[in-house]
């Protein structure tokens, strides 16, 4: 196998190629933003029409560069230039492009969104003073939508796999762990516990073998940033994993995928792959004494998989529930032995923090929330994207600057953050800051990164029913508090929203709500009636105009209500002896 | 079992020998049942239990856990449209009105010719280009009630 350094040599060499070689690279965005947009469509008509004119070019797949809203988004870097930046390119544009920029010299100006590099093209503008770009401080997405996902040299060639090198040969585990605890990282699934010292736990546990398992279950809606990283920047995750392993004397990784999101389940694929052929999983990695295996593994529809007892379940192969605990995952964990289990965008910090140090990743960021958030801004905001920007922005720096604020120039109404369980707060929220703490405090949570943008026209209502509507779908029915509570709170709101309430529904959905909290298995229950509290702590004018004066006070709830027929567990037709 | 039973088991038997995760499981197995066939019949579930050393109990449990699985045959085509936060405040239940009215749906399920199956999806992932949907797992953003039934009618023509 080689060694690091001659997969070094190797890698520069061919991106030099790539870089500066003879012919033009095109490389187009085709994460899930891109794809949605039509990159594939796009991709096929540029290689059609570059055969046809028998133009020789290098054409690759990359991931998202975060500006989701210009996608599909493609660059084409000619020998010797800089990169130029084509903004919402349709299938039926290609062939002008090719026209005019390849064979004629032209900047399609129609067309024309920026250039990223050195020199600059006349009168087209720096890309990177874009404040979606300039306010991005990238770490984990520091490869996203420059380098080719497939191709593991282009991640080399970035330093890929230098941080599991330099931990491997240069670093006891003990060191790396150290490494982590200082940098203040903390997870960002969710619960924002220190990375560092949940390590730390399982080094102490028994093995081999000792998990690591990776959750990119990524459930909810509005959050797309850990499937961002896997489509567009897998290697990053693998380094990370394989460095969390030799930290803790794991001997296995595990990346949970939900089934059917093909993007980063293929290319988080053709990654391990190539880790492997390389010497850079499996044994004795890049010739130490290391040794680790990594596999994706696939639940089905369940966003409970995602809660880190049920996700362990699912591994085993049953059904997506959590578990009483203790005993924790660091002693009892999937398969009854020692496990931990972090966010992807935990993990992708990992090399990093390890090639540059602590020291740097805690100089990034605000209090206790080092190193940076990864934003899934979107809803009613003229700029939706994928950003990674330092902890300690403002929210209204997010939301205004970065996201060019509310769609239409409408007036924001309020903001969802954290996923379904999250909460909302109002437009006066716009001075909180981007720190887990803060955001805690203020009834929200900054979670998975996910901040949905809501207008003046959305009714907090109607908005409120589709949160728990969904909580209500996804609760796994386990223990019955979650699962009948999320129920009735579904049939109370819905009523409210079609102004046909009750007598004492707050009051009743307050009970049932703190039955939840206190009786509940998982934060799934636990958390479930937070989108009510909120919404009704901020916009109590909304939900009184539908129980004392039966109408909506701007009409969104009068759209249809439609919500899943199926049920889980399925039930119907069996239980009629299908 | 009827013929068409007989080689479904057939298919189901290689499908989940040959899966090439290296961990398999009776979720893996049904989802590599449920991949070949696009549904779990009996002898799905059946052959599954005899493969991993458990009853047809333990599998069927698994089975109906996850509304993904489904135990008769789909459309033609399958149709999801996402009706997550999102894509609701862009217009999704205009969006799944229109279709159903166009598919003569009430909700969720198959067209009486059986060409299409339309789903209710919670987060197809692609958020920022919302509303979305997917026809036969190609996500298409920014759709309309117009646009949704153009791509259907043009799945249904062979022409998506």
């Amino acid at each position: 196998m080689p060694s690091y350094q001659e997969l070094k040599t190797e890698a520069d060499s061919r991106w030099q190629a790539l870089e500066s070689g003879e012919k033009p690279w095109i490389r187009v965005g085709t994460a899930t933003c891109g794809h949605a947009a039509g990159a594939f469509q796009v991709i096929d008509a540029l290689k059609a029409d570059l055969a046809d004119r028998g133009i020789d070019a290098n054409v690759d797949e990359v991931g998202c560069l975060g500006l989701c809203y210009a996608e599909p988004l493609v660059d084409i870097l000619k020998p010797g230039g800089s990169r130029l930046f084509l903004r919402n390119v349709t299938r039926a544009d290609v062939p002008s492009i090719i026209e005019s920029y390849l064979v004629n010299d032209h900047v399609p100006q129609d067309k024309v969104f920026g250039y990223l590099g050195d020199t600059a093209i006349s009168r087209i503008p720096d890309l990177s003073k874009l404040p979606g770009m300039a306010y991005q401080e990238r770490i984990a997405l520091r490869n996203a939508g420059h380098i080719a996902p497939n191709d593991i040299y282009q991640y080399i060639a970035h330093d890929g796999y230098n941080a599991l090198n330099k931990a491997l040969f240069e670093m006891e585990p003990a060191d790396v762990i150290k490494e982590i605890t200082d940098s203040g990282l903390r997870g960002r699934g969710g619960a924002a516990f220190s990375t560092g010292i949940k390590w730390s736990f399982l080094v102490r546990s028994p093995g081999p073998p000792k998990y690591i398992l990776c959750n990119c279950e990524e459930g909810d809606p509005g959050a797309y940033n850990d499937k961002g990283i896997l489509e567009s920047d897998p290697h990053t995750l693998i380094e990370g994993i394989t460095i969390a392993g030799y930290a803790t004397g794991s001997s296995n990784g595990f990346v949970f995928i939900r089934h059917g999101h093909d993007g980063p389940i293929d290319r988080t694929e053709v990654a391990i792959k190539q880790a492997y052929e390389l010497g850079l999983l499996g044994k004795n990695i890049l010739g130490s004494d290391f040794s680790f295996d990594v596999e994706v593994s696939l639940t089905g529809d369940s966003y409970v998989a995602g809660e880190e007892s049920a996700l362990m379940e699912s591994i085993e192969g049953k059904r997506a529930m959590p578990r009483f605990r203790p005993p924790f995952p660091a002693m009892f964990g999937v398969w009854g032995k020692p496990s931990n289990i972090n966010n992807v965008k935990t993990l992708a910090y990992a090399p990093a923090i390890i090639s540059r140090g602590a020291e740097w990743f805690s100089s990034i960021g605000v209090n206790k929330s080092t190193g940076t958030a990864i934003i899934c801004l979107n809803g009613q905001v003229e700029n939706p994207g994928l950003y990674e920007v330092p902890m300690g922005l403002t929210l209204g720096q997010v939301v205004n600057d970065i996201g060019g604020g509310v769609r239409g120039g409408k007036n924001l109404k309020m903001l969802q953050t954290g996923g379904p369980l999250g909460g909302v707060l109002s437009a006066e929220s716009m001075s909180i800051h981007l720190d887990f703490d803060e955001m805690r405090e203020a009834g929200a949570i900054l979670g998975s990164g996910g901040i949905i943008v809501v207008d003046e026209d959305t009714c907090a209502v109607d908005l409120t029913r589709v949160l728990v509507a969904f909580c209500q779908y996804e609760s796994c029915g386990k223990c019955f508090p979650c699962r009948l509570g999320m129920e009735h709170l579904l049939e109370i709101i819905e009523r409210i929203a079609r102004c046909e309430s009750r007598p004492g529904d707050m009051d009743l959905m307050r009970s049932v709500g703190s039955t939840m909290e206190t009786g509940s298995l998982c934060g799934h229950g636990q958390l479930g009636f937070g989108p009510i509290r909120s919404a009704f702590q901020h916009f109590e004018a909304d939900f009184i105009a539908h129980i004392e004066e039966n109408r909506c006070p701007t009409g969104s709830c009068n759209g249809p209500m439609l919500t899943p027929t199926n049920t889980r567990p399925y039930a119907t037709e069996y239980a009629a002896g299908n | 079992m009827t013929a068409t039973g007989q080689e479904n088991r057939e298919r189901v038997r290689t499908a989940i020998s040959s899966q090439r995760r290296p961990t398999v499981t009776v979720l893996s197995s049904l989802l590599a049942a449920q991949d070949e066939l696009g549904y779990l019949p009996d002898g799905a579930i059946e052959e599954i239990a005899t493969f991993t050393h458990t009853t047809i109990n333990h599998v069927w449990g698994v089975a109906s856990f996850f509304p993904n699985f489904r135990f008769t045959p789909p459309g033609e085509h399958v149709v999801e449209v996402c009706w997550g936060p999102t894509c609701h405040l862009g217009g999704a239940p205009r969006i799944l009105e229109a279709l159903q009215d166009d598919l003569g749906l009430t909700g969720e399920g198959e067209t009486q010719d059986n060409a299409i199956t339309l789903k209710y999806n919670t987060c197809l992932g692609a958020c920022t280009q919302a509303p979305v949907m997917s026809a036969d797992h190609r996500l298409t953003g920014h759709v309309t009630p117009e646009s949704a039934k153009k791509l259907v009618a043009d799945l249904r023509n062979g022409a998506a």
